[in-house]
């Protein structure tokens, strides 16, 4: 039947009368014959499909860790980035929900993420730190002359011994420190909207809602 | 504004995309001639607004919007405007803009060209391109849109263009690469327009040919240009890597190169079609399985784009919807398909056979060592294996010999029936002759007798051979032998250029591979090395300023027989916006032989690490490359050729609609 | 005519299979073989420092470079450093030659190499990764495992 219909179609000339042959002639209809060879092709292309789906599962596995959550930051004595003389210290960082930010001037993303870390330093009342890492300090004073400082102070981590303190993996990360020194969150990558909307900000109120109970308590 | 203006008009054509993929279809199953004929203006709509997106994005990179996050990301006002403009495409959303822009232009392009075909084949193939285009729009509305602005506040300077990137190769690389890719996605087309309307017949494979190879052709170009460009970019005189996203874009070339075959022997000869039919599938899928490995983090790589488990999911969904429906339909469509004609097994068509399975297997091998840590990674829970080129080396080198051999014993071979004895009676002088005329120049002029390199070597010439002599054959017995050699169909000259630039892209990467020294050197000025009877002398070092960088730079003179050849300048850059280190390395570039000097770390008061290169027969790879692609592309201009398709539509269009 | 060309086809369609069944057996058996020959390994500090590592096997190796720890030959380009995974698990890396662009101490690194008996990392090729901000997974493992084994939970991060 379909064999027939395709001869027409190939033979060419013959004159369709009406609507209903031509319909047939364009669409015939689907053979019903199956040759089991040619689903080799398919099933190939679903095993590989289920390799990439395994990889891509496992390569989901391969976000990193945030390690020290629940840890005390730990401890440092490294200079302020514009006041040399200043010595920073740990307990520097306690008292209030802060962030603190790693970041350097060799990091692109740093210069990405700046605006809305000024924004929220500027407009949500979080104070914000900032570790100079692996940097050169005339460079981030430069740098950060170009694009403004919205830090309170800025740790001069020029050996990255504070980063790997902390198992920084690269720039940007981001921390919440609670009020008692405590690293509550880090975030890899920089931050945006999204990220400070989604995750940041609500911790940082949920943290804030903790220390008011704690307040309250005492 | 204008980068709203350019997401709508995205948009817009997103709706325009999905009219085509479904009102010429509706026509073709409602047997409505004016809406299968709607495909031509859609086709066009389509384009111009894609255009039109694309622009708006060129116009936020050349007037440094960068409150629009991707212009931010990957440029910067001091960026040379050539590069702004290269930035374009510089990371995933930009570049996959371009691949839509590709896209439409294929879908206009074969509207366009495609006049002649019976309207219901037309409707049929602007549906499946339109389809793929909704596809495409929705994956980079969806999860990669370079319109987002990272607004109310944003960042008064970009964080600058990769520097790797910051280079002409890689301003015509990527689009080279995606008129391949995207290229594929024609012949593709072709083959389920013809699946869906159940004629199997060849004239198909006539419609598929010259937009396959001319998709081939610039993927031809697209690799040969990437891999010139990890030469002299990376700063590490290698020109090919077996990366996964080199691979990516090898599998499909290798698939592509069997389709054109069987192309040509499912025209000529009526054979292979189901063959064909699947290879065409086969072709576009590898070329969306790269985008897939490239694109969704899965391996990781050299050139890969970031990570976003939301783009690989999307691609992975892509993916199985259009190469599983596909080669479902092929499956329930392709059964009871009949060659017109029977062969011998010494004919040209089972030579031909011989080439599209060994290319399969080729890029099978390269398929399985590229997801290999994949499964490995799978089936251990998490250990991470590497597959190293030696793997690659192994399995598909000696594939590829065995497809050369077969290339040089098919040049000449008659279609049908060539019986043996001619072929042996033809080849052996050849044969032999290559083999003691390469033996007899190694022994004359290399440092080394490296067999391997004679075997090589002498498929390559013997290739040449056989190729010349089947050229003057064609006019040997010709009364006027300059007109016959004109009268020569273009598409035979295509696959003389082709099969040329085979033989030449051979001869260079076997003498590369086996003859290049190289040194890893500490130099302080006046130092002097030696490395293949060339001194090398570090005359000073400098700092010197460019547009967006600053960089050290050495002053090395090349000296040979103590008379001065050359001097390099190798530089060690620091770009300015970002900080990033970038080796930029230096060359004198000769037929015969590159000398390249790439500049290391300052190792120690005035002391520099320096890498020395000495490169012959490199140049061949790339010019090799070109000619294929030359090849690739005269077969197209073959006015022969254009004329029977002009006259096969006519009867098409009578056949189907009277 | 018709009944040769018939014949011509079942014995051509024979030797097809044959062929195909033959050259694709071989093919898979080759590649397998290559594979299992050419598969590189990785190695973290931790196995390395444990001795889980083979002793003059081609591997590969990874972690952080430790900060301080690169020591330059003052007359060739020899070069060693400490690989870490940022907790206890240190091991020694030697290498001659171009160290990447990006190879800086605190970032990560993956070499191939080999072991020699002394425990010494010899690396053959340092690996260069084309972006500062790009950690290798491997490396990214290491240090994740590296923290799994304090016992500590692995919160939701993203990259």
């Amino acid at each position: 039947m379909s064999d027939l219909v395709g001869d027409a179609v190939n033979a060419g000339g013959d004159k369709l009368q009406d609507d209903k042959q031509l319909q047939s002639a364009l669409n015939p209809p689907a053979r019903q014959t199956l040759n089991k060879i040619l689903l080799i092709p398919l099933a190939v292309f679903f095993v590989l499909v289920f390799i990439l789906a395994i990889g891509f599962r496992l390569e989901d596995a391969h976000l990193l860790p945030s390690q020290l959550i629940d840890r005390p930051f730990p401890e440092f004595e490294l200079a302020e980035l514009h006041d040399e003389q200043r010595t920073l210290t740990v307990r520097d960082l306690q008292g209030e929900v802060s962030l603190v930010n790693v970041w350097a001037t060799w990091c692109p993303n740093c210069v990405i993420e700046h605006p809305e870390l000024t924004r929220i330093s500027n407009d949500e009342g979080v104070p914000l730190y900032g570790i100079n890492y692996n940097d050169d300090s005339a460079k981030a004073r430069a740098w950060l002359q170009r694009y403004g400082n919205p830090y309170r102070f800025n740790i001069v981590d020029n050996e990255g011994k504070l980063g790997i303190d902390l198992g920084v993996y690269g720039a940007p990360e981001t921390f919440v420190v609670d009020a008692s020194g405590v690293i509550q969150y880090k975030h890899v990558g920089e931050v945006s909207t999204r990220v400070w909307e989604e995750t940041l900000e609500p911790l940082i109120l949920h943290l804030r809602g903790q220390l008011e109970e704690k307040a309250g308590t005492d | 504004m204008i980068a709203e203006l350019g997401h709508f008009s995205l948009i817009l054509a997103l709706g325009l995309a999905t009219c085509l993929a479904v009102i010429p279809s509706l026509g073709v199953y409602r047997s409505r001639m004016a809406w299968m004929q709607l495909g031509g203006s859609l086709s066009l709509g389509v384009f111009v607004f894609v255009s039109l997106s694309f622009a708006c994005l060129a116009n936020a990179f050349i007037n440094d919007d960068f409150s629009v996050a991707y212009v931010a990301r990957n440029s910067n006002s001091a960026l040379p405007i050539q590069y702004k403009v290269s930035a374009i495409w510089g990371a995933h959303e930009g570049s996959f803009l371009l691949w839509i822009l590709v896209m439409s232009g294929w879908t206009l392009a074969v509207s366009l060209f495609s006049q002649g075909l019976s309207v219901d084949m037309r409707a049929r193939v602007l549906a499946v391109l339109g389809t793929l285009n909704v596809g495409f729009m929705l994956f980079i509305l969806l999860t990669s849109n370079p319109f987002d602005r990272s607004l109310p506040v944003f960042p008064l300077e970009g964080s600058d263009l990769n520097p790797l990137l910051q280079d002409f190769g890689l301003i015509v690389h990527p689009p080279m690469l995606y008129m391949g890719y995207v290229g594929f996605a024609v012949p593709f087309a072709f083959a389920i327009a013809t699946l869906t309307s159940g004629r199997l017949d060849s004239a198909w494979a006539r419609w598929s040919r010259p937009w396959t190879n001319v998709a081939w052709a610039f993927l031809t170009v697209g690799i040969t240009l990437g891999s010139w460009w990890a030469y002299y970019e990376l700063g590490w005189g290698g020109w090919w890597f077996w990366d996964a996203v080199e691979n990516a874009s090898f599998m499909p070339w290798l698939v592509g190169t069997a389709l054109i075959h069987s192309l040509a022997a499912t025209e000529k000869r009526g054979v292979f079609k189901s063959w064909t039919v699947l290879l065409a599938l086969f072709a576009f899928s590898f070329s969306l399985l790269g985008a897939f490995l490239v694109r969704s983090g899965v391996l990781t790589s050299v050139h890969a784009f970031a990570v976003d488990p939301e783009r690989g999911m999307f691609i992975l969904i892509f993916l199985v919807l259009v190469i599983g429906s596909s080669l479902t339909l092929y499956a329930f469509k392709a059964s009871g398909i009949k060659s017109d004609s029977g062969f011998e097994i010494t004919s040209r068509e089972a030579l031909l056979l011989l080439n599209n399975m060994l290319l399969v297997v080729a890029a099978s091998a390269v398929l399985l060592g590229t997801i290999y840590p994949l499964i490995y990674e799978a089936f251990t829970g998490g250990d991470k294996i590497s597959v190293g080129p030696p793997y690659f080396n192994k399995v598909f080198v000696p594939v590829v010999m065995l497809l050369f051999v077969v290339m040089a014993v098919s040049t000449g071979s008659h279609w049908k029936k060539t019986s043996l004895d001619r072929l042996v009676k033809r080849h052996w002088i050849p044969l032999l002759g290559s083999v003691i005329a390469v033996s007899a120049l190694l022994l004359l002029f290399a440092s080394k007798f490296e067999p391997i390199v004679v075997f090589t070597n002498s498929v390559a010439l013997w290739i040449l051979v056989s190729l010349s002599t089947d050229w003057i054959s064609k006019v040997q017995h010709k009364r006027d032998k300059l007109a016959s050699l004109i009268k020569q169909p273009l598409s035979y000259y295509g696959m003389l250029l082709g099969h040329t630039g085979i033989a030449v892209a051979i001869i260079g990467v076997s003498i590369t591979i086996y003859y290049s020294e190289e040194k890893d050197v500490r130099m302080e000025p006046g130092s002097v090395v030696t490395l293949a009877g060339y001194d090398f002398r570090l005359n000073s070092m400098s700092k010197i300023t460019g547009p967006n960088y600053l960089a050290d730079q050495g002053e090395i003179e090349v000296l040979k027989d103590d008379e001065s050849i050359v001097t390099l300048y190798p530089q060690k850059r620091v770009y300015r916006a970002t900080g990033s280190v970038m080796t930029e390395a230096d060359m004198d570039p000769r037929i015969f032989r590159d000398l390249y000097v790439a500049l290391g770390d300052p190792v120690g008061e005035d002391a520099w690490a320096v890498r020395i290169h000495y490169k012959p027969f490199v140049r061949w790879i790339w010019f090799g490359g070109l000619l294929i692609a030359v090849g690739g592309f005269v077969t197209v201009a073959d006015r022969r050729y254009r004329k029977r398709v002009q006259r096969q539509a006519i009867v098409d269009t009578a056949g189907a609609l009277a | 005519m018709k009944f040769g060309k018939m014949k011509t086809h079942r014995r051509n369609r024979l030797l097809l299979v044959v062929f195909i069944l033959v050259s694709s057996g071989g093919a898979v058996s080759l590649a397998l073989m290559a594979l299992n020959e050419n598969i590189n390994l990785f190695y973290e500090p931790e196995q390395i420092v444990r001795g889980d590592a083979p002793i003059g096997q081609m591997i590969r190796a990874g972690g952080m470079v430790k900060a301080g720890s690169i020591v330059r030959s003052s007359t060739d380009l020899k070069v060693t450093f400490v690989v870490t995974d940022l907790r206890e698990s240190d091991f020694t890396m030697q290498y001659e030659g171009m160290l990447p662009d990006l190879f800086r101490e605190g970032q990560g690194v993956i070499a191939h190499g080999a072991l020699n008996d002394q425990g010494v990392f010899i690396a053959e090729e340092v690996l260069a990764k084309h972006d500062e901000n790009y950690m290798p997974p491997e490396v990214s493992k290491v240090l994740a495992n590296a923290h799994e084994a304090d016992g500590e939970e692995k919160p939701e991060s993203t990259l």
